[in-house]
């Protein structure tokens, strides 16, 4: 026992709690911190122990921080992540060594710093992407350095352990892909196929999200669970309208019927009002926003969306009400309301394409990223199109990381419900 | 010589900075973005009523003014006029922003540019805390604390992983704060970490998170008002935003406006440098009325030109043109011309060098940055432009923090006008607003109190109640600027949408005239110690707060075809 406790010491005064108790974090706080990580895994409480020994021990790994096609909103959303700061993860959980907006060299000595982790830490270090990637006219709609965007995610990204891509931009194109748009954005698992990738898309991810992501990773030595879209099931493996406070209201029949009415001012269902929940998959209404303080629909707007591939075109007009679901009230199920939306919205997505060469392009690519890691690189329109039409990928709960979150079920989404009723044409 | 730095960091969006370099002192400057979105091309044929989620995705960084302009753009068009409660709801909101990217941009942004970090191992944490006392009241400053902010630095660099710490300008002679200011600055980065993330749940409260706030319509707010439902801004939540703004004003008056003044009090040669244009225009915002008449504003407009404080203009929107003589773009007739806004037309034409480059063809184009000017001057946006407006213009409350300020620095109303000045100017701008955010939760408290839960007007929410055809303009000033948006609405969707932001006018590049854009200007006589290692040209770039992904937009009226773009 004592040789345990003295090697458990041995560990303290390396690992990351040891920096933590350096920076005057107590015991408690750093279990208690622990505890929330393991809720915002959707995990049982046993494993709080393992994450607790995973954090003790863990060196500080690598991460680099790519900004593409991006608004920095998701870069924003780090720095408001609570459990843990981003100054823990920063300065205590991680090696932060390459991120344009907060790093301080500029220019070529900026440039060392990510050549440096390139070089040193190969295939080591996790790479985090935010912000589309311009394949257009060359890659010419975003430079740095000199260099194109896609120039430098195929070197940075092909080098790491893995990628995070950060925000609906970076997972499937977001609003630069958006129709209208001259620059061929596309997602990273679209510019680069083949990565060992995770989606953590929203328009902005949750900082706490990605802040769980990078506990999973050195807790566990893999990344978490996800579903045929690459997001973690613990941030999207539920639709928002299931675990909505005002669903009450919505099997009862109450609904806003005009902004600032009555409804509005008792905290009634927006649905009417055009809001996205009953048709997107995120944990916005279980984890909240900025520490836990509040979210869209609790403030009385409702959801756009804004967590699924294309939702700029699929889910807007904003404010128009989904098609009715079938059967209102508390005798329909989830699985019944999530069907016939997911139905409508497919629906609404091939309306939008109509007339626009552009915008069937778009969701083709879209679509095509959409689907794991096994669809073939898309080069050109007509490829893009076939794997529109192969994108019914089984539903595999990811890699072999599965196995490490025995909560994981399989993804009953609307998106794969989407993605089915989209299904035309044969498998290649 | 000449140097290009690229990418510039610690700011938002992807800017390089070209300049030629003669003994020692920056002689020409040129500045480019060099990424592209188009989301005002996206914007087209939508409906005006989804505009500002958007517009809102044109930036992260000044998260919410996008949404702002917008709604005003489109019910400028419509004719709306939104309730009080609405108009207070959202000056909360854009007033909170403004005050946490001041503090960010300081401390998260600039600081690095003065503080040198390893300096602050060698501080005495006594002297520190001595320093500390005699500038504020602010709490976290005994001798104690910072020993153990000093512990906590030394223990990360003995790691040998120094992170976004890695590769700085470290030891560079243009750094010349005593280590125990440098160690003041570094416990103040990461209180200021921790304060931005609290204060900011003041989004969350009136607009559901941050970044991204998604409260707006056009015609008011979603956020619901009920002094008595659980679900909606009740009066625990308006407790909260109290205790929240109160915080803030602590923040502020205790730590960022003692923290500007001691570091500038280092750099007061930075008072001489950086002015550049001399010319410096404001909207002005914040009105008290719901017309948005301007002499309502609490910021209020104007121009300013080669300096002269004694003649400040009115503005007129209509005197706003933008140029592409210098940008990717080409113009129907030819690239001399400058169009207003509701005119523009956008024809992107990259004719750059092909990826991967050293350096940009400058004689030609050379930025995805249009060259916005206002009655043909190329001016400077921004918090030192409201500032100096204020103070010409005889506003009160400004003109006592600036007098305060300068006396502490001993220095005249003259050095304002520089890099330094700007610096000063942000610090002024957030305790001016902090100071008054509290009245506006009053006036929000006292309507909720009558009863008046108003949020939105109605009247032409429904698309059939719009005219055909509508033309508007919506405005703001933004953290870092004058911000202007215009939308022409037709047969119920947008036919055209343009933004006009801050870092355009300030990041943009040369017009027909060959006029400079303001950073090109303010970086003309920059002392460059070390080409390798070029902080003082970051100072003044970033005494602007760049935000480029804002800056960099384009839009296509005439619904021109794009199968011409190429790679010359």
């Amino acid at each position: 026992m004592a040789e345990h406790e003295a090697e458990q010491e041995h560990v303290l005064a390396d690992g990351v709690w040891a920096a933590l108790s350096r920076r005057g974090i107590s015991r408690r706080d750093f279990l208690k911190f622990c505890t929330v990580m393991t809720s915002a895994l959707a995990l049982p409480m046993r494993y709080t122990p393992r994450i607790v020994r995973a954090l003790e021990q863990a060196q500080r790994p690598a991460l680099v921080w790519l900004e593409f096609q991006d608004c920095a909103g998701n870069s924003e959303s780090a720095l408001r992540a609570s459990h843990p700061t981003f100054a823990d993860i920063v300065l205590d959980l991680l090696s932060w060594n390459y991120h344009e907006t907060v790093m301080a060299p500029s220019g070529t000595a900026a440039e060392k710093s990510l050549h440096d982790t390139i070089t040193a830490e190969q295939g080591k270090y996790l790479a985090v992407v935010e912000g589309s990637i311009p394949l257009a006219y060359g890659g010419v709609y975003c430079t740095i350095g000199g260099r194109t965007a896609i120039d430098i995610v195929k070197e940075v990204c092909g080098n790491a352990y893995a990628t995070i891509a950060v925000g609906t931009c970076a997972a499937f194109g977001g609003i630069p892909a958006a129709a209208g748009g001259v620059t061929g954005a596309v997602g990273v698992g679209d510019a680069v196929p083949g990565l060992k990738l995770i989606n953590l898309s929203a328009c902005p991810m949750n900082g706490a999200n990605l802040a769980a992501t990078i506990v999973h990773w050195l807790t566990f030595k893999e990344l978490p669970a996800t579903d045929e879209l690459n997001r973690p099931l613990f941030a999207h493996g539920d639709r928002i309208h299931d675990h909505c406070p005002r669903r009450a209201h919505y099997d009862a029949g109450q609904f806003v019927e005009e902004w600032g009415d009555e409804g509005h001012q008792l905290g009634w269902c927006l649905y009417k009002m055009g809001c996205k929940g009953p048709a997107t998959n995120y944990n916005c209404p279980q984890i909240q926003w900025n520490d836990g303080t509040n979210w869209p629909i609790g403030v009385g707007h409702g959801c756009v969306g804004c967590a699924q591939p294309q939702f700029w075109d699929a889910m807007s007009p904003f404010y128009r009400t989904l098609p009715s679901v079938p059967g209102f009230g508390v005798e329909t199920t989830a699985e019944e309301v999530g069907l016939g939306v997911a139905a409508t919205v497919a629906a609404l997505t091939a309306a939008h394409a109509v007339g626009s060469a552009v915008r069937q392009r778009r969701a083709a690519k879209s679509q095509a990223a959409a689907s794991n890691t096994a669809t073939p690189p898309v080069t050109g329109t007509s490829q893009a199109l076939s794997a529109t039409a192969s994108d019914a990928v089984p539903v595999t709960a990811g890699s072999a990381s599965a196995q490490t979150n025995t909560e994981a079920k399989p993804a009953d989404t609307p998106d794969e419900q989407r993605h089915d009723t989209q299904e035309e044409g044969a498998q290649p | 010589m000449r140097i290009a730095i690229d990418p510039i960091t610690r700011i938002e969006g992807h800017l390089r900075i070209e300049v030629e370099v003669q003994d020692g002192r920056v002689t020409d400057a040129w500045s480019s973005g060099t990424m592209f979105r188009g989301i005002e091309m996206i914007l087209r044929h939508r409906d005006p009523r989804d505009a500002w989620v958007f517009a809102q995705r044109i930036c992260g960084v000044c998260t919410t003014v996008h949404a702002l302009a917008s709604v005003r753009a489109v019910e400028n068009a419509l004719g709306i006029t939104i309730p009080d409660n609405a108009r207070l709801v959202r000056d909360l909101i854009a007033g909170a922003q403004l005050v946490q990217d001041h503090v960010v941009h300081f401390y998260h942004l600039h600081a690095l540019d003065w503080v040198d970090v390893t300096l602050a191992l060698k501080a005495d944490p006594g002297a520190t805390a001595t320093l500390a006392q005699s500038i504020s009241l602010w709490p976290k400053s005994s001798k104690t604390y910072f020993k153990g902010v000093q512990d906590r630095l030394q223990a990360f660099v003995n790691t040998g992983q120094l992170g976004i710490f890695a590769n700085g300008y470290w030891g560079h002679p243009a750094y010349v704060l005593p280590p125990e200011v440098n160690l003041l600055g570094v416990a103040h980065y990461l209180e200021a970490l921790d304060w931005q993330r609290d204060f900011i749940r003041i989004h969350a409260i009136l607009g559901g998170k941050n970044p991204h706030p998604q409260s707006y319509l056009v015609g008011g707010m979603a956020t619901a008002l009920n002094p008595n439902n659980e679900a909606t801004v009740n009066a625990d939540r308006l407790s909260l935003l109290a205790q929240l703004l109160q915080r803030g004003q602590d923040f502020v008056a205790q730590v960022y406006l003692p923290d500007v003044l001691a570091i500038a009090s280092f750099y007061k040669d930075w008072s001489a440098l950086g002015s550049g244009l001399g010319n410096y225009m404001a909207y002005g915002d914040y009105p008290s009325d719901n017309k948005n008449r301007p002499d309502t504003f609490f910021f209020p407009g104007g121009l300013i030109l080669s300096q002269n404080l004694t003649a400040v203009q009115a503005v007129d929107q209509h005197q706003v043109s933008e140029y592409v003589t210098h940008s990717w773009y080409n113009y129907a007739a030819g690239d001399a011309t400058g169009l207003h806004p509701w005119q523009g037309e956008t024809a992107p034409k990259f004719t750059g060098p092909q990826p991967p480059y050293d350096f940009l063809l400058v004689d030609g184009k050379y930025s995805w940055l249009k060259a916005p000017r206002y009655a043909g001057h190329a001016v400077e946006v921004g918090p030192l432009a409201r500032m100096l407006l204020a103070y010409a213009q005889d506003d009160a409350a400004v003109q006592s923090v600036v007098n305060s300020a300068l006396s502490q620095l001993k220095v005249g109303p003259a050095a304002l006008f520089s890099t330094l000045g700007r610096v000063a100017a942000r610090a002024i701008e957030a305790q001016v607003m902090v100071q008054q955010l509290p009245t506006w939760l009053g006036q929000l408290e006292d309507n909720m109190a009558r009863g008046d839960l108003r949020i939105h007007d109605n009247t032409y929410w429904d698309p059939s109640t719009w005219p055909k055809e509508a033309f508007g303009f919506g405005f703001h000033e933004a953290p870092r600027g004058s911000l202007g948006h215009w939308v022409h609405i037709k047969d119920g969707e947008i036919a055209n949408y343009q933004a006009v932001v801050p870092s355009t006018w300030n990041a943009g590049p040369r017009d027909a005239a060959g006029q400079r854009g303001a950073y090109e200007s303010a970086l003309i006589g920059t002392p460059v110690a070390n080409p390798e290692q070029p902080v003082e040209i970051l100072r003044t770039v970033h005494s602007f707060d760049p935000c480029l992904a804002c800056a960099v937009h384009v839009v296509d009226p005439r619904g021109r075809e794009y199968a011409n773009i190429r790679v010359v």
